[in-house]
Formats: C-alpha cells, structure tokens, sequence
C-alpha cells in the first residue's frame, strides 16, 4: 500500500539531479567560435561597421554643419563649410572602427547585447540607475530649465506637464490592464469623469482644487465600480469592445447634456490650485508678495509641474504598494488564470473590481489636474484616440512595467511634439512640406516599428515583486508580446 | 485501512449538474468521511471533473445537495465555498505560469493568516524538495510534474481540511506519478487530511484510497473499498487493461 513507498525525496534516480545540472551548466557558455578565419573578417567588417556609420554622420549632420546661413543683403545668404562636417565624418569613422576592432567582439553584433535574453541575470541595475536618474531629473527639472535653457523654460516646462499627465494616465491605467489584464480601451471616461467633476464642483459649489481632487478621485472611482458590475463577466475582446463603448458614452452625455456640462461649449473659469491659499498672480496675496520675490507667470508653472510629478509618483508608489499586497497579487493572478483563482477561493468580482475602481480613481486625479491646468474643459479633450494614446503608451512601455511607461510617455508625447517643430525637414522635401501634417503618419509607423523590433515593449524584462532570498529579473521571453498567447 | 473515523465530512446527494441543456451529473451520491482517502474513477467525459467542480460551485448544481461538515454549500458562491478549509487543485494543474513558484504559493495562502505562512511553506517545501530549488522559477517554466506538484502545494498552503485533486498524475512519468500518490498518502496519514481524488490512474489511485466510486456516463455505478474495487472483474476489464503497473 502507500505505506511502502519511501518518502518523496529520495524516489529521484541517482545522479539526475546532477546530470541535468550539469547539462544546464554547459548551456550557459559562449558556442565555441573559429578563431582564425574570425580575426581577418573582424578587419574588414570593423571597416565596414566605420564607413555605415561614417555615412550616417553625414547624412545626419549635412544640414547642421554644412551649411551655414549667414544675413545678407535681401535675406538669407548660404554659404557651403564642408571643414567641420568633414572634420565630424572622421571623428565619427575613426571611433566606431576603434569600438569596433576592440569593444565589440563583432562575433556577436552589438545588438546581440540588447537581444539577450536575462532570465539568470541577478536584479537589474540598469533598470534601476536610469530609474534613480530620470527621478532626479524629474524634481530638478525646472531648476535645469532656468539655467540651461532659459528662453524655451516655459514651452518645455508645459511639454513636461504633459508628458508627466500621460505618465500619471499610462500608471494608472497600468493598474487595469498590465496587471489585472483587463483591456480597457476607455480609460479616457474616468479621465473625463475627473476633470467634470473637478469642474462642476469648483464652479457651482466655490470648492478650491484641494478639496475636490480626492473627490474628482472618488467620484471617477465610483464610475469605475459602476462600469465594472455589468462588465465583470467579460473577458478580452468583449471587455474591451464595452469600455470602448463607455467611454464614448460618457463623452456623449458630456456633449449633449446642455444645462449642466455646458455641452460643446465646455465650461470656463475652472480655478487654478493654490499654495496654501496663495495664488500664483500678480499683486497683494499672491505667492511672490508673500515670499518677497519677483512676480513671474513661470512660477505658477513650476508649481503645477510639482503638483502633477507628486500625483504621478503618488500613483507609482501606491501601485508598487499594491503589488506587494494581497490584492494585488490576486490581480495578477487573475490576469493569468481566472478558473485558478477561484479555486484558490478569491471572489474574483471583488478583485476585478478594485482594480477597475483604483485605476480609475488615478485617471480621475489626472482629469482633475488636467481641469486645473486648461482653466477649461469640453468634451473635445476626452476622445478615443486620448484612450488609445494612453494605450499605447502602457503597450509600448512594456505592459506592466513602470520604468517603460515613463519611457513611452516621453518617447510619444516628446516625439509628437518634437515633430511640430521639425522645420529641419523642409530641406529635405522642399520648402512646401509641412511636418505637422504628417505628425500622426510617422507616429505610427515610430509604434509598428516598436512593435516590430520589440514586440514586449521598450522595457521588456520584469523583477517579481516576491523572491526567495536572491532577486532575479525575469527574462523578456516570459513576458507578454503582441502575438496573442 | 479503517483509520478513517466515522465523521461525515462531504455529503453528496442526488446532485445533478447541466451545462446548458446537456446533463453531465444524472444523480450523483457520495460520501467522504474525515481523514479518508476517497478516489472517484471513470471514462473520460464520464462527469468526474464536473462533479469536483459542482463542489466548488461553478458550476452550481440545479438539483440535489452538497452538505460540507453539515452545512449546506449547494448554492454558495465559489468564492465562499473556498474559503472553507477546502482547497482544491483543479484538472490541467492551472498554475499562474507567469509568476514565480513562491508567488503562485503565496497565492494558495492569500486567505490566510500570514503568520502561519512560513510553517505552511516549510511544510510544502519537505513534501516537495524539487519545489524549493525552483522556487524563484517561473510557474510556466516548471516542467509537467513540477507544476503538478506546484498545485498541490499551493493547494496545501491554505491549511485545508479537504483536499479535492482533480487527475494529479495527468501525462506525469510513472516515477512521478508515485512521487505524487506517496506524497498525498504521507499528508493523510501524518496529518489526517481528507482527500478527494479523481483519477485516470485507476491502479494506482485504488491501491491508495481507502474507498472507490466509479462513475459512468453521469452516475455512480459500483462503489466499495479500494481493495474491493480492485479485485471486481467489470473494474479490471474497463479500467485496468494493460494499465497495472
Ligand atoms: N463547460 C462545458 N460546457 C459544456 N459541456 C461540458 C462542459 N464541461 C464539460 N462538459 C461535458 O460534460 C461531460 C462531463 O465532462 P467532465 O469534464 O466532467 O468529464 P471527466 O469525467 O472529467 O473526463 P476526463 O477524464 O476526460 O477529464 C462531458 O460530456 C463534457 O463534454
Ligand atoms: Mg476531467
């Protein structure tokens, strides 16, 4: 009977354990290479890898080095100065050939670093000094502006209002989808719940923006949970076919509902958050009287952009909270096995729907500064494609993770932004090409190319929240990739 | 093998189950009374999986009764059943392939109270040593009998009374497969868990029930010890043939 078998440890054969060690432990070196004929073809290929790259540098800096436009008589003169951008070349050659020859052993093409896969790398150093570094950029951010950009200080501190509004949305949304695995394509409602709320609160009720954001959170959390009960039996294509849906409902209520949103005409006057109570205007009581400093419009900016970087640190810092928490741990698991969760005893309606509600609430913030920000909201600001940028930016990033979000959000929100302003290209495609026009075509092409090169995202390794003793990142072959699996 | 005592702990009575309009339970009576072994063997479709899941209450059953230690679950929602002291590991293993083993294992004990966890890992950990090497592993990465012994434990880690396993040895090397059935005979035996298990492996799962129910097409057609079961001809000739090894 069961009685006779020996305890379960010992019923392994002999020196398996061993064998199969020792096979994982031959696969983990570097195949063994040719050596000869290597050395003559590393010649010839670091000269190949210098004249790309040689020709690359041209290409690039043709238009900054070459030419120079110089004021003449009658407008602009331009005059022809090959010795730098000669000079550049050569630079560019000799460097990549040294990197070549020595750095890289062209055995294995650079990128073969990046293509690595890190399951047996320990943590990820990389991961968490850029994170370190963009934070601290992040909180001296205006300070860097003032003293090194000081004429563009205002238009780049609202483009970093921006990007740290869609890293705020790509977070929370995060919460819902990288997660819990719930598709939600409309996310933009709770946004829009927020920033009404927001809205409506501060005008008909003279409420400031302090006291309404936990309300604009509360309410957008409500919403959540009210979408979240009928939805609860969907899953992948459904649920997010229904919150495509909803978010266009809202928008819809929102533009048709005259009396009370204003309908397209959106509502004004939306009052702007004070320190304490000191405004950021000129005169008696503002913020610079208070402090005996010079008034001055940025600094009403450089308080918004702390606000929103708050909000959005708050809201990593919870997620990361949660994630350590039971409830977030079940959100996980529901994304991998609803059947085994259930088995495990979780209410899985409950889960689902804290995940839906915190979400939520975070969009709600994020629409409650937006409000603040604009001074004036109307339905035109909450339409799809501010969910399937919002999307995007989680899928590009790397669902799930938090460091590509960030990344993601500066790469789209700055790229978008980036492309307004390309004038470099008319010489390129004549004088009449207008770059903003082709804004979202290369936009989308920049995200088929992501997806192509990088099908789980920018940031595509993950750490476990829970480890035994030792931290080890998980290699980008368990993540989710755009192949449906 | 009459160490089982007497107490009822799972009651089953005339339960049957539908899946829409086609009735997969026509009536189904079981018993398992504490600290026994209880194997429940039949064909495939024969209603097995479903009767384990008409416990949990997904699906519920639309007649008859499920009594656990006297209270009536028939009706409860999935997630109250759970929680319990029954735990189950359902067919198809369904670990979180995409966490770790030792996050799959919290997730066994995400009802309980913390404080007893590191006992409760300790224990899965001694049952199952594999587990402990592979412990910041991948779920999915684990092999065939890894994550079968992967759900058991996280199974185990929610302290249970009543341990429902639904074809623990499914495509699992014969050497595992008695890793498995040695590991579940230790628990009942130093622990006096009760367990439910439904099985293809008619020999195997026999040998170590204390007693056996056969299921055919919906209903429960012979029952009896698991000697008894063993020894009948209609069992041999519908389950064993070239299965006994
Ligand atoms: N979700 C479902 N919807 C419809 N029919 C189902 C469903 N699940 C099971 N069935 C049917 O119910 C019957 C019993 O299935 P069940 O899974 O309980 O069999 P089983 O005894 O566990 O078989 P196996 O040994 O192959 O696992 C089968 O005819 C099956 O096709
Ligand atoms: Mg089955």
């Amino acid at each position: 009977m069961a009685t006779t078998n020996q305890p379960t440890s010992s019923n392994r054969p002999e020196g398996a354990e061993l064998e199969s060690e020792a096979r994982r432990a031959a696969m983990q070196g570097v195949p063994p290479f040719n050596a000869e004929p290597a050395k003559r073809s590393r010649l010839a290929q670091s000269f190949r890898e210098a004249a790309i790259t040689a020709a690359i540098v041209a290409g690039l800096t043709l238009f900054f080095f070459a030419f120079r436009t110089n004021i003449a008589t009658g407008g602009l003169d331009l005059a022809f100065r090959p010795d730098l951008w000669l000079i550049w070349i050569a630079i560019a050659f000799v460097a990549r050939f040294l990197l070549s020859y020595f750095v890289f052993a062209t055995e294995s093409p650079i990128t073969g670093f990046f293509k690595r896969t890190k399951s047996e790398r320990s943590s990820l150093p990389i991961g968490k000094i850029l994170g370190i570094v963009l934070l601290l950029v992040a909180l001296t951010l205006p300070f860097l502006l003032d003293v090194f950009l000081p004429r563009q200080n205002r238009y780049l501190l609202d483009l970093a209002i921006l990007i740290l509004t869609y890293v705020m949305l790509g977070w929370g949304l995060n919460i819902v989808v990288g997660l819990a695995g719930l598709l939600d394509l409309g996310y933009v409602a709770f946004y829009a719940v927020g920033a009404y709320s927001f809205a409506l609160l501060s005008i008909n009720f003279d409420l400031g923006f302090w006291v309404c954001l936990p309300m604009a959170g509360l309410f957008a959390a409500l919403w959540g949970i009210m979408l979240g009960f009928p939805v609860l039996r969907l899953r992948g294509d459904y649920l997010a076919i229904v919150t495509l849906a909803f978010g266009e409902i809202i928008r819809v209520v929102l533009l048709n509902w005259y009396d009370f949103t204003g309908g397209p005409n959106g509502l004004l006057g939306i009052p702007k958050p004070t320190l304490f109570g000191l405004e950021f205007s000129r005169g008696e009581n503002g913020f610079a009287e208070y402090f005996g400093l010079e008034y001055n419009p940025i600094q009403r900016f450089i308080f918004l952009y702390y606000i929103i970087l708050a909000l959005a640190l708050l809201t990593n810092f919870v997620t990361m909270r949660m994630r350590k928490l039971p409830v977030g741990r079940a959100w996980e698991a529901l994304r991998e096995d609803e059947i085994a969760c259930r088995a495990l005893g979780i209410n899985t309606v409950n889960v689902k729907l804290t995940a839906f509600a915190t979400g939520a609430m975070f969009g709600g913030f994020a629409g409650s500064f937006f409000a603040t920000r604009q001074g004036f909201i109307s339905p035109e600001s909450f339409t799809f494609i501010e969910s399937a940028i919002i999307l995007a930016i989680v899928v590009l990033g790397g669902l799930g993770s938090q460091l590509g979000v960030v990344i993601a959000s500066v790469v789209m929100i700055g790229g978008i932004e980036l492309l307004r302003n390309l004038t470099v290209l008319d010489a390129v495609f004549g004088a009449g090409f207008d770059p903003t026009q082709y804004r979202m075509l290369i936009f989308g092409l920049a995200m088929v190319a992501i997806m192509v090169w990088k099908p789980r995202g920018l940031i595509s390794t993950r750490v476990p929240s829970v480890y035994y003793k030792k931290k080890k990142a998980i290699g980008a072959d368990l993540v989710s990739q755009g192949e449906g699996h | 093998m009459s160490a089982a005592s007497q107490e009822l702990m799972l009651s089953i009575r005339g339960v049957e189950t539908f899946y829409g309009k086609i009735q997969a339970l026509r009536g189904v009576d079981v018993d398992v009374h504490a600290g026994e072994i209880v194997t429940l063997i039949g064909a495939n479709g024969a209603g097995k999986s479903t009767l384990m899941m008409t416990i949990c209450g997904s699906p519920q059953a639309r007649s008859g009764k499920i009594l656990y230690r006297g209270d009536d679950i028939t009706h409860l929602p999935t997630h109250d059943i759970m929680s319990r002291s029954i735990a189950q590991s359902p067919e198809g293993r369904r670990i979180f392939s995409r966490m770790t083993v030792m996050e799959n294992l919290q997730m066994g004990a995400i009802l309980e109270d913390p404080s007893t966890f590191n006992a409760d890992l300790e224990k899965v950990f001694h049952l199952f040593p594999r587990l402990k090497e592979r412990r910041s592993q991948r779920g999915g990465t684990l092999s065939g009998g890894e994550q079968q012994m992967l759900a058991i434990g996280r199974a185990l880690m929610s302290r249970p009374k009543l341990l429902l396993l639904d074809e623990p040895s499914l495509g699992l090397a014969p050497l595992i497969v008695k890793q498995i059935f040695s590991a579940i005979g230790e628990l009942n035996r130093t622990e006096g868990l009760t367990v439910f298990l439904v099985e293809q492996n008619a020999f195997h799962a026999l040998r170590l029930a204390h007693r056996g129910y056969v299921m055919v097409n919906g209903s429960i057609t012979m029952s009896g010890t698991g000697m008894e079961l063993l020894s009948r001809e209609e069992v041999r000739s519908a389950y064993l043939e070239g299965g006994a090894h």
